[in-house]
């Protein structure tokens, strides 16, 4: 079942990563962007499928669905996401959280019913979040230039290569699941967008319709966010405004 | 001692110029101020903390609300500079009148965005953890919970570079209202080929 040979990819992607990062300026500089021509292209594309598609698929998914009904959804797709989680943790030799990763995931996929309800969170046991970008910033790679993805929307290289080979090799419940449970883990995974994208709607309306120019926007915003989540920034990568005055 | 700020070339800039001297000018008559310290920037955020958690929590209209978070801005926030900054390499050839007007027309505006989205957040606080000393200024963090979001990091930044102690940036899980704001003024700007009076008009009538 199990071809340890694909896994050689990713020491072959770390190599690639790490030599493309030596490309990126001084880590605190704030935007590193040279495919912005390329990239205002996607945002486009982007932006129109949020429009027409995921925008009014939202409202009318959290319209319909009673409230704890899509929870439940957003659950049993965030637990099958633990498994994924946990093998990050022990490539990043993070085994505190993989610890508390594996304990969520057995109680809330035992008791918690398959994930769908989160007795976990009374028992402090809250989901660290890990991805393979993540693995790869604590490995030394750079995030490299930013880039913005059909259908995933503002990335960076490194966190780009992350999301592909996160997804495609260091995914447990994706060998796992068969046929039709591997199915519904799909449709829960659309359930979860869909209803952030309706709870987070005022912030994600103001960045893309109310902005001057939603690309600058939604890439500033990635940016920040994501290195302060991945405690990948320097506090001094902020704007200091008197700077100029002394 | 009347003020603990460094000094400043007075000769590269107006506007800060005219508020560092009615800052000196105000200290002479009320006092000495405090050296900004640990203990002096939280008791700012811990204030501005109050105040915000008082308004979002009175439950009053949206108009009343951005009402109150500007009067928030306005006593604790370094607006001249936060304008200034928003307005990016433009701002150094303009009059200090034109800045002037900007500012107040960036407040509102300000008050407006922000505050709009917290008009359903009855029964949330905000509560202030811990203070840094990042050298030029100081960092004080704390923990929102707003109902129906997981807790989020909102830090604030505070210096008295100006004259005062004022809060100069506020950063929300990473994000820095001073950057969004100069993307977002400077893409407004450039739309308006860096007409600055033009844009302090459309800020105006924006609502």
């Amino acid at each position: 079942m199990f071809r340890f040979e694909k896994y050689a990819i990713i020491p072959a992607f770390t190599g690639f990563l790490l030599m493309l990062s030596a490309c990126s300026p001084n880590p605190g500089m704030s935007v590193y962007d040279p495919f912005e021509r390329m990239n205002r292209g996607t945002h486009e594309f982007n932006k129109g499928l949020d429009r027409d598609i995921l925008s009014p698929v939202s409202k009318g998914y959290s319209e319909f669905l009673p409230d704890p009904v899509e929870d439940s959804v957003s659950n049993f797709s965030s637990n099958l996401s633990l498994p994924s989680k946990i093998v990050n943790n022990v490539l990043q030799l993070d085994i505190p959280a993989a610890g508390t990763n594996l304990a969520r995931f057995v109680v809330n996929s035992t008791v918690g019913m398959a994930g769908i309800f989160t007795p976990s969170d009374s028992m402090g046991l809250a989901e660290i979040n890990a991805d393979f970008g993540q693995t790869l910033q604590r490995w030394g790679a750079e995030e490299g230039a930013y880039i913005e993805i059909p259908f995933f929307g503002p990335s960076n290289i490194r966190d780009g290569i992350g999301l592909v080979v996160g997804a495609m090799l260091l995914d447990p419940a994706s060998y796992v699941l068969k046929p039709p449970v591997s199915s519904y883990r799909s449709g829960s995974n659309v359930g979860a967008v869909l209803q952030n994208r309706q709870i987070y709607a005022d912030q994600i309306d103001d960045i893309l319709y109310k902005s001057a120019d939603s690309y600058a926007q939604a890439r500033i915003v990635y940016l920040q966010n994501r290195r302060f989540k991945l405690k990948d920034s320097k506090r001094d990568a902020y704007i200091d405004p008197y700077d100029e005055f002394e | 001692m009347l003020i603990s700020t460094p000094m400043m070339n007075l000769n590269n800039f107006k506007v800060p110029r005219r508020g560092f001297l009615a800052g000196m000018l105000t200290t002479a008559v009320v006092g000495p101020a405090y050296a900004l310290d640990n203990a002096t920037a939280t008791k700012l955020v811990d204030e501005v903390v109050l105040e915000i958690n008082q308004a979002i929590n009175s439950g009053a209209s949206e108009a009343k609300l951005i009402k109150a978070f500007e009067g928030i801005f306005a006593k604790y926030a370094d607006l001249n500079i936060i304008s200034r900054s928003a307005l990016g390499p433009r701002a150094r050839t303009a009059s200090a009148l034109e800045l002037n007007k900007f500012s107040f027309a960036f407040r509102s505006y300000i008050a407006r965005k922000y505050g709009r989205r917290f008009k359903e957040f009855v029964g949330s606080a905000i509560k202030v953890k811990d203070t840094t000393n990042l050298g030029k200024f100081f960092e004080v963090n704390a923990l929102a919970k707003m109902q129906g979001y997981a807790p989020f990091e909102v830090a604030f930044r505070v210096s008295d570079r100006s004259g005062k102690q004022l809060f100069f940036d506020i950063i929300i899980e990473g994000i820095s209202l001073l950057s969004s704001e100069r993307v977002e003024i400077g893409a407004l700007l450039d739309a308006l080929n860096g007409d600055i009076g033009r844009l302090t008009q459309d800020l105006s009538d924006l609502s």
